[in-house]
């Protein structure tokens, strides 16, 4: 079944709770809405670019190479990102900093293209990447909009205000390092506590 | 020139590259489960951190900009840095096989460690001499080894607490790295 291979990413193989890949953008860059929306576009370029070229080239690339190989397509399209980024939103660009240039090690593109693309056909791979590449997405969206309300007091995408401000007191540290960790660790412990619930029944 | 001890006392305490940037997270909670290890990877890094500095800047500095083709430094530092690391790795195989056992199952994890690949980043981004490069790289895997061993220990401890089981193993070992983050944030307030 084709549509299996986009869903499983978002749900049942999700990237970041799941297979716990991707970190260090996820935290890095869940200060605000917007700057998880860029990152997350950029992942999804670069993961369904990387993963269509990787998966045509397949049968052509020697085994004993491929790793070199596979990083040298992610960080030419990193690179496309990256000068795309920086020409037509500067001020996206300057936020995210070398946080889109690390997207070449995220673990979460060389780990879908060593995985699933150099074996499967282009379609497959095509729809797996945009499958990953929309949970990586929902769970960067997710921990920044609980860091964005709770450290601002507010919410507010690409200039218009989802949530307008609602305290004068708001928890900076949200905003800080700590803040990140806290509530990624909170999102799993709730994730594991649906999971044993489950398994209870 | 640049104040080497500014750059040191920054990389290792005020913007720790786990705990401040977020980088070099895998390792950070994939090998933090026991202390011997951690010091491994702890060591490994620091090497290879400091000497890709250097390689990265050198390359940087007079090959990509005398050829105006800066846009190509992400191709060309994780292309290095990987090269870098099989090489490191073939050399001490044949010459120091104690060595290769302590180190060994590190290194290759070590390329997709996006500390080092940032480091680099880093080090071409503020503009820092060869020498403050070098420092940097240095300073930065201390700051990791010294994040690394501490989480180990914590984690070492945790094993035997009694943790409620949505809890246990990695949402407990992210509470544990907020705390250490909110210790380090006490360094945010020095001035060098």
């Amino acid at each position: 079944m084709k549509l299996d291979e986009l869903t499983k990413g978002v749900f049942k193989y999700n990237p970041i709770f799941y297979l716990m890949l991707g970190l260090c953008p996820l935290l890095a860059v869940s200060t605000r809405v917007d700057n998880a929306l860029g990152m997350s576009l950029g992942v999804l370029f670069v993961l369904v670019g990387s993963n269509v070229i990787i998966s045509l080239f397949r049968q052509w690339i020697p085994p004993e190479v491929r790793i070199p190989c596979f990083i040298v397509v992610i960080a030419s399209f990193v690179t496309i990102v990256d000068l795309f980024m920086h020409g037509y939103v500067p001020e996206l660009h300057e936020r995210l900093g070398i946080y889109i240039p690390l997207i070449v090690v995220n673990c979460i593109i060389l780990g879908r293209v060593e995985a699933f693309a150099s074996k499967k056909p282009v379609s497959h791979s095509l729809l797996d990447g945009i499958g990953m590449s929309i949970g990586f997405m929902l769970g960067i969206v997710a921990i920044a909009s609980v860091r964005e309300v709770l450290s601002t007091g507010a919410m507010t995408i690409f200039g218009y205000a989802i949530i307008p401000i609602f305290t004068e007191t708001p928890a900076t540290v949200m905003l800080l390092p700590p803040g990140a960790f806290l509530t990624i660790a909170i999102i799993m412990a709730l994730i594991n506590y649906k999971n044993i619930r489950k398994e209870r029944k | 020139m640049e104040n080497l001890l500014a750059i040191a006392v920054g990389a290792i305490f005020v913007n720790n590259f786990v705990l401040f940037r977020f980088l070099g997270l895998c390792p950070f909670f994939g090998v933090s489960k026991k202390t011997s290890s951690a010091l491994g990877m702890g060591f490994a890094v620091i090497f290879v951190m400091t000497c890709a500095s250097a390689i990265t800047w050198l390359i940087y500095t007079y090959l990509l900009i005398p050829f105006e083709i800066k846009f190509m430094r992400t191709v060309t530092f994780i292309l290095v840095i990987a090269t870098f690391v099989q090489l490191l790795e073939m050399v001490i195989r044949k010459h120091n096989p104690s060595l290769y056992k302590a180190l060994g199952i590190y290194l290759p994890l070590i390329t997709t460690n996006c500390a080092v690949m940032g480091v680099a980043l880093l080090n071409v981004e503020e503009e820092y001499s060869l020498i403050g490069s070098v420092v940097n790289g240095f300073s930065a895997g201390i700051g990791f080894t010294l994040a690394l061993l501490l989480m180990s220990g914590i984690r070492e401890r945790l094993e035997l607490a009694d943790v409620p089981r949505s809890f246990e193993d990695l949402p407990i070992a992210f509470i544990s790295a907020a705390l250490l983050a909110l210790a380090f944030m006490a360094f945010s307030g020095m001035r060098l």
